[in-house]
């Protein structure tokens, strides 16, 4: 049973003043695996973002469908921006998609505890720096224990060392609250390093030049040698 | 420049304007153009007959009434002309219409509807505050972050919880600068209906000592006001604002 299917008919920008209207997809599909991690790579503007958007239900203008595994999937969004609320403090932009009151407030401190930002719960996000932030909205994502994980390149703009050690946050995370993962990517290391399956995208329209699962242990994905193979494998291609 | 410098200069710059009216008082010599001494003595004189309070309570009570109609009223108007671009194009030109109706015009238009009564003075009042609150709010609406607007509709947040977390913050500084303004406004549109169609108030008090030549009086009540809602302004509105935008760096 797919924890995802995607079926795009047709997916297209309208004409505008800038230029005239282009089909982004066509004829699309794609099924995802319950707790697939799916990184999906491709050149910049060919509408990974939009795919996710139109699994988000945020984009509802295409013809097909998006059908999900669960009836009524918990969704979470990390975005390239973390799109936190700066007129509320860390913690209750955590608690924001929790239900109101001590519930969700207690829920949000022990998600915080887990990001390791208990100790700034009570201050304002842009006295935080980038990584803190992506933390913040990492731990918002996961509070609701979500079904499905949306993931655009939430960890770029970090140096390698922040993005490195975010990464292994998400892997905690993920193995202590079992998800769906679509994460849209340039880095095709960081793609093999977290993903079970990489989908290499071209376009336009989008299609599939690319559907490689990657098998390896936990073991094999902290050794760089073992990254790299799989990586130039990739390329090969 | 600190704080405790700069209001040394207000003080000075005040105390100066102060010096200039009394001389030009004592050079006029007429009763036309009282001295500042005249003025707190019939600021005195009104206030221990009691006229002066009351009249200030009065008037304030009118201000406060369609200060707050007006607010509530504009910023439901402005807010959903900001969402919706078919009711902007449908109901904008209604506000340029109204925002260009001379104040003096809708009084006289509400006395000559509703009769010389309190309602019809609020009504007109709240109707010339009404289009700038709106056209404020609506520039505000307008404005909303988008990627907010996403990140709130996938996690399913509550419509009301919304509104209280993501929409209203964002709307602070339009409703405090229409806030402001319309505080301004709505005071001396309020002295205005007063002189044509209320028989108590400080806009009342204003025409009684107009048909006297009492400039003294006149100045008394003027300055008594001014001052009242200058007091509103620094201690309500101004820490208001200040709590609101805690958060900013």
């Amino acid at each position: 049973m797919s924890a995802i299917t995607i079926e795009i008919d047709e997916k297209r920008y309208p004409a505008q003043a800038a230029g005239p209207g282009r089909v982004v997809f066509r004829r699309f599909h794609l099924d995802i695996a319950e707790g697939a991690f799916v990184a999906l790579l491709g050149e910049s503007g060919i509408g990974k973002t939009t795919l996710l958007n139109i699994v988000a239900g945020l984009d509802r203008d295409f013809r097909g469908a998006i059908r999900f595994g669960t009836a009524a999937p918990r969704l979470a969004y990390a975005f390239q921006n973390p799109r936190l609320l700066p007129w509320r403090t860390v913690l209750q932009n955590v608690a924001l998609p929790l239900p109101a009151g001590d519930v969700g407030r207690r829920a949000a401190e022990a998600m915080l505890q887990e990001v390791g930002l208990a100790d700034l719960a009570g201050a304002y996000p842009e006295r935080l720096s980038l990584g803190q932030q992506r933390r913040v909205a990492l731990a918002r994502a996961f509070a609701i224990a979500p079904d499905v994980l949306l993931m655009d390149e939430p960890f770029v703009s970090l140096d390698e060392a922040g993005a490195a050690r975010l990464r292994d946050l998400l892997r905690r995370l993920l193995a202590r609250r079992p998800s769906t993962v679509l994460f849209v990517t340039h880095d095709r290391r960081e793609a093999v390093e977290l993903a079970s399956r990489i989908v290499v995208l071209d376009g336009a329209p989008v299609r599939v030049i690319r559907d490689m699962p990657i098998n390896l242990t936990p073991e094999e994905r902290a050794t760089p040698a073992c990254l790299d193979a799989v990586r130039h494998s990739l390329d090969a291609a | 420049m600190s704080t405790s410098r700069r209001l040394l200069l207000t003080a000075a710059s005040l105390l100066a304007l102060l010096l200039f009216w009394q001389v030009a008082a004592l050079w006029a010599q007429s009763r036309l153009l009282p001295g500042p001494l005249d003025v707190f003595a019939a600021m005195l004189r009104a206030t221990r007959t009691g006229v002066l309070p009351e009249s200030v309570a009065i008037t304030l009570a009118r201000v406060a009434t369609s200060f707050l109609i007006a607010m509530t009223l504009g910023s439901a108007i402005g807010i959903v002309l900001g969402r919706s671009i078919a009711l902007n194009e449908l109901f904008g030109p209604w506000l340029v219409v109204l925002l260009n109706l001379p104040a003096l015009v809708v009084i006289i238009l509400c006395y000559v509807w509703f009769g010389l009564t309190e309602v019809a003075a609020i009504t007109a009042v709240a109707i010339n505050k009404i289009p700038n609150v709106a056209v404020t709010m609506r520039e505000g609406a307008a404005a909303l972050s988008r990627d907010l607007d996403e990140m709130v509709q996938v996690y399913r947040v509550p419509r009301l919880r919304v509104l209280r977390e993501v929409v209203l913050p964002q709307l602070v500084p339009f409703f405090a600068a229409s806030a402001r303004s319309g505080l301004a406004l709505t005071w001396k549109i309020v002295l205005v209906v007063e002189l044509l169609g209320r028989s108590n108030g400080v806009g009342f008090e204003l025409q009684t000592a107009f048909q006297l030549f009492d400039v003294a009086g006149i100045l008394a009540y003027a300055l008594a006001f001014t001052a009242v809602v200058q007091l509103i302004e620094i201690g309500l509105l101004q820490p208001w604002e200040r709590r609101a935008n805690r958060w900013r760096r």
